[in-house]
């Protein structure tokens, strides 16, 4: 690689030189992808660090689950070849593929599930999703390929969750050093960690399933998007799986020589509202910011209109999700209006907290000027994500704050007792209990869209967009994911065409 | 002479210390839990119970501070929160960039600024002089930060003959790291230069005022060989002092620059380590940065004094 | 026109540019061709033109209003950065020439101690522990101003001590404060202004810098820093949206820094110009 670079940029030099024009890219080998990501993640183990950049370098790559998450959204089958669960929906027996070795050679069998699963939800457990494994009741191996999992209480959501990153298998004998070399089932094993610059990972060639196209794989952080770009207009960056700044997409696809595909996560970016605090606990208040908000200017001036505006706590790739963005419709004078009618003050004074991403610094800036046009005064409060952690998450002190949720079908938050945002409705906690309880698809969906009505009309939240997937890779390149039902970057599929 | 010495020994180990104790002081007081940022959102309170345990942050800052201090005396710089490697592996690593930045950058400004510096002299208050010194003047002013955006502009961007960012590595030869290192040298080798520039002509100058250069140029020295013999190497002193001045200035500068162009250097580093709250990584980089700009300072001492020992009473400056 | 030219070049331009600069803050305080944070999202990044003389940035805000507002909040900042420095470290460079010895030696190394943090590490580290904003930034740099005052204070303090006309005022049983104020304050006043004009252009910069790395001056409050980092990323999309912030900055510190020279022939001719102290 290194190689092929100098040759590479000597070759610039000339063309440059010569012809002052970029010439047609020379050909590479064609096996090998340079990845460009934009946060380096903090140790590479899914199992042990809630950081979505985690799941971007290893998921499906490195480390693979029983269950996992396909590009569409559906649970398939992983390292599980199939499944069947019991009539009273507790017990799920899985049949384990055979012949599966990790990177350094063990062998994948029904311990492997012991030991993964109870390393995740035993007493010094340090898994971030540890919530997912506590239904768990016991795991037992009949025989080395089949693991049955029984369960405390049927959980329709288990076998989403065990296609998380954080159920990946890991082996007794090298998951304590997977923060730094991670070593699991997948078709790339770990190669190198250069820190703060790039992850290597290689072709394995033991792998179970179909063999990757790629033979080598460069995971390379940048995170100024200008310096993304350019090192994507250089060619020195093959790929973005999701690139950092809608404003910089028409000058790539002006350049021709890649793919721009806009998809979406599940990155569900709302204005947060602490309804425990006056005078947010006052619905007409909540919904007066709703009317006072033209989202899709927003979305225009932040994502340069690239983002799907919703109206409850769910996304388009969602079961179930029906359309409610029109139930506050951009009205500055009903905003007033209702603000009037609750004894709101013209000039009253809130803050709005805002963590790191640019969709929030720059998203608060365009509310605070659109919440100023109907009488409010916003003060703007810039904060780091561990002060954002502390104070706005764990202490609930805000007023307002611009966030977005990047966790799949999280309808559970608005059921909790404490969550920041302290939402507490009656009427929704009995209908997602109702929606838990429910073995019939049809009464699932049925629940699912009550309580997105529920969260509309409650209006806890001022629901803005989904943040969109904003792929960019070369136009030869094939099989990357378009949506992001999970942060992943799958890269098994992936190849280079002609 | 010894005895000064051991003095300022003494006060650079106690500075050092008193820098250790302060930032150590500060993070403590600092809002925001390392355990909370590494389990995120859904973490449940035994679980970040167990991280702190893993951690040490359970225990006694009273203890945790000598804990650090004793390890650092032992060479044992800890290990990172997030990157669960040893400190010392990180620093090393990113050393690697910035070191060799930094002194890329250095070379860079002294090869231009002094012979420009000398040129202005020797041509003072003529064509050359003059314009030598605007350009000085404008290079002083540019921001390096902007500078740095200019040249991605047009190096990067417009011709595509450099990288824009990132750091290709010393693994694929020299020449493959140092490529990436060209732009973010130049945006701060540049206002540096400026700088030095300036210093340079005024300290040629003054020696050319001298009274011993006057009187051997009126008695028939060559312009030249006053210049260059006499005027130039006195003119070496001050401007060598600058240089060590300049460290620390290059150090906080390669802070910027290093965000500029994504450049996994010390700078990088601490910014991650502080909104990570990567707080051994933090103190480590703080105590090993201000250590070295107290060592560089002491050398500067130490040389003052060798120039001049009547300083050795009274202490420089 | 022979006034002028008495003056030096350097302070006619340095001047000229500073005046435009301080003028101009001045103006935004009551008028500017539209609201600085007055967001158009239906005129987002339009190009210069009679309405818009700079353009509009990426959420319609005019490019020309933000930047005289910007001259505003980075003035201010340098401004209270540099009081900061003169009004601790003078006193303290005073006092430490004084009384010389052990006060003496323990003000230096504390001076030592402030200088060996790099200044902008001191700066993330009080806007870490203080939250972002303006005021933190004129803090740091403040800070990192006391230092260097102290020391050319007392330096020159001393100088002017050892001459015969102090000597004869302490011989005749004045106190420290006394002479001080009556006798070496006079005498290095000029390459105090002198410096005061070079920390003032290292505090613009410095400002710069830190609102550049998001430390600085927040929004709403237009500022020169953070508008190039705005617009880092429409560097392909609108280049000319990182253009002017950075000329911006570029005249007010080339302004400045030639001010402070004309000052230092005008004041002064034999006097060297200090060597610029590090900004972080």
């Amino acid at each position: 690689m290194g190689d092929a670079r100098t040759r590479w940029s000597a070759r610039r030099w000339l063309i440059a030189g010569l012809l002052a024009t970029l010439c047609a890219t020379p050909a590479l080998a064609r096996d090998a992808l340079t990845l460009g990501m934009v946060l380096e993640p903090p140790g590479l183990d899914p199992t042990a660090g809630a950081a979505a950049a985690i799941r971007e370098v290893t998921y499906d790559n490195i480390f693979e689950g029983l269950t996992r998450i396909d590009g569409a959204g559906h649970v398939v089958p992983g390292l599980a070849a199939s499944w069947t669960i019991s009539p009273d929906g507790k017990a799920y027996t899985f049949a384990l593929h055979s012949g599966v070795i990790f990177h350094d050679g063990t062998e994948f069998n029904c311990a492997i599930v012991q030991f993964s699963y109870n390393r995740a939800r035993a007493p010094d457990s340090t898994n971030a999703q540890k919530e997912l494994f506590e239904p768990i009741a016991d795991i037992a191996c009949p025989d080395p390929h089949t693991a049955v999992v029984t369960l405390k209480r049927p959980d329709a959501a288990f076998l989403f969750g065990m296609g998380w990153g954080d159920a990946v298998m890991v082996a007794p004998n090298s998951a304590a050093g997977n923060q730094t070399h991670p070593i699991g089932t997948g078709p790339f094993r770990f190669t190198n960690w250069v820190k703060g610059d790039r992850v290597e990972m290689a072709r394995f060639d033991h792998y179970w399933g179909a063999a990757p196209k790629l033979a080598r794989v460069t995971f390379k952080f940048v995170a100024d998007p200008a310096a993304a770009a350019a090192a994507l207009l250089a060619g020195d960056i093959d790929a973005f799986g999701n690139f950092p700044a809608p404003e910089i997409l028409p000058q790539l696809r002006a350049d021709g020589r890649f793919a721009v595909v806009i998809g979406s996560t599940e990155g569900k970016t709302i204005l947060a509202l602490n309804n425990a605090r006056k005078p947010f606990d006052d619905i007409r208040v909540r919904r007066a910011l709703a009317y006072a908000i033209d989202r899709k200017a927003l979305v225009q001036a932040t994502m340069s209109g690239l983002g799907t505006i919703i109206g409850s706590h769910y996304t388009p790739n969602d079961p179930g999700f029906i359309d409610l963005a029109g139930t506050y419709p951009y009205d500055p004078t009903r905003a007033k209006a209702l603000l009037a009618e609750a004894g709101i003050a013209s000039g009253t004074h809130f803050t709005l907290a805002l963590p790191p991403p640019p969709y929030a610094r720059r998203g608060g800036e365009v509310i605070a000027a659109m919440l100023e046009e109907v009488g409010l005064h916003v003060e703007l409060v810039p904060m780091e994500w561990a002060e954002w952690l502390d104070q706005v998450f764990k202490r609930s002190d805000f007023d307002m704050t611009m966030i977005s949720h990047t966790e799949a079908r999280d309808l559970a938050i608005y059921a909790r007792d404490h969550y920041y945002f302290n939402y507490h409705s009656d009427a929704f906690r009995s209908l997602y209990q109702t929606y838990l309880d429910a073995t019939d698809p049809r009464t699932e969906i049925d629940l699912l869209q009550k309580m997105q009505r529920q969260l509309a009309t409650d209006e806890p939240n001022v629901f803005l967009y989904v943040l969109p997937k904003l792929g960019v890779w070369n136009a030869r390149l094939h099989g990357f994911w378009v949506n992001d039902p999970i942060p992943a970057n799958d890269l098994s599929a992936v190849a280079w065409g002609e | 002479m010894l005895r000064f010495l051991a003095g300022r020994l003494l006060a650079l180990a106690l500075t050092l210390l008193a820098a250790a104790a302060l930032i150590f002081l500060v993070l403590e007081v600092l809002p925001g839990d390392p355990a909370a940022l590494i389990l995120g959102v859904n973490a449940r309170p035994d679980t970040l119970a167990t991280l702190h345990h893993q951690l040490g942050l359970d225990r006694p800052a009273a203890l945790r501070f000598p804990l650090w201090i004793f390890g650092l005396l032992r060479g044992d710089f800890g290990e990172s929160y997030t990157y669960h490697a040893p400190v010392a592996g990180l620093i090393a690593d990113r050393v690697m960039v910035s070191l060799p930045l930094a002194l890329l950058a250095l070379a860079l400004s002294t090869t231009l600024a002094i012979p420009v510096g000398v040129f202005a002299a020797a041509r003072r208050r003529r064509i050359g002089d003059t314009l030598a010194m605007a350009v000085a003047q404008l290079g002083v002013a540019v921001p390096n930060f902007w500078l740095g955006l200019l040249l991605i502009l047009l190096f990067a961007v417009k011709l595509a003959w450099l990288p824009a960012s990132g750091f290709g590595g010393w693994s694929g030869g020299i020449w493959h790291g140092l490529r990436s290192l060209i732009l973010p040298a130049l945006a701060l080798a540049l206002p540096q230069a400026a700088i030095l520039a300036r210093v340079t002509r005024s300290a040629v100058l003054e020696t050319l005022g001298e009274d011993y250069l006057r009187t051997a140029l009126a008695k028939g020295l060559s312009r030249n060989a006053a210049l260059w013999r006499h005027a130039v190497p006195n003119a070496l002193i001050p401007v060598f002092t600058i240089l060590g001045l300049q460290f620390s200035f290059l150090l906080a500068g390669t802070i910027i620059i290093e965000n500029v162009f994504t450049l996994p250097g010390l700078g990088r580093l601490i910014f991650q380590a502080i909104a990570g709250r990567d707080l051994i990584v933090v103190q480590d980089l703080v105590v090993l940065l201000a250590g070295s700009v107290i060592v560089v300072n002491f050398a500067v001492d130490i040389a003052y004094v060798l120039v001049d020992p009547r300083l050795r009473q009274s202490g420089p400056r | 026109m022979k006034t002028l030219a008495r003056l030096g070049p350097a302070m006619v331009v340095g001047g000229a540019i500073s005046a435009a600069l301080f003028g101009m803050a001045l103006v935004s305080l009551v008028w500017t061709p539209y609201a600085p944070s007055a967001i158009d999202i239906a005129h987002r990044l339009a190009s210069p033109s009679a309405t818009h003389w700079l353009g509009t940035d990426p959420l319609g805000r005019d490019v020309f209003s933000m930047l005289m507002a910007g001259a505003r909040n980075s003035l201010a900042v340098a401004v209270l950065a540099v009081v900061i420095g003169m009004g601790v470290g003078v006193p303290l460079g005073l006092f430490a020439a004084a009384r010389g010895g052990i006060i003496d030696d323990f003000l230096m190394r504390a001076a030592d101690l402030v200088f060996s943090f790099p200044a902008l590490l001191t700066a993330v580290v009080i806007t870490a522990l203080a939250g972002p904003g303006a005021r933190n930034a004129m803090l740091a740099i403040g800070i990192f101003n006391v230092p260097v005052f102290a020391r050319l204070t007392r330096g020159t303090a001393r100088a002017v001590g050892a001459r015969g006309f102090v000597i004869a005022a302490k011989v005749f049983g004045r106190g420290d404060l006394a002479i001080s104020r009556a006798h070496i304050l006079p005498n290095i006043a000029a390459p105090l202004v002198v410096q005061a004009s070079i920390q003032f252009a290292l505090a613009i910069l410095a400002e710069a810098g830190l609102s550049y790395v998001g430390l600085g001056t927040q929004p709403p409050a237009p500022s020169w820093g953070r508008m190039l980092n705005d617009a880092q990323t429409y560097i392909f999309a609108a280049p000319r949206l990182a253009i002017f912030p950075g000329l911006a900055i570029m005249l007010a510190v080339l302004g400045l820094n030639l001010l402070g020279d004309g000052l230092r022939d005008w004041l002064d001719p034999r006097l060297q110009r200090p060597p610029a102290d590090p900004a972080p």
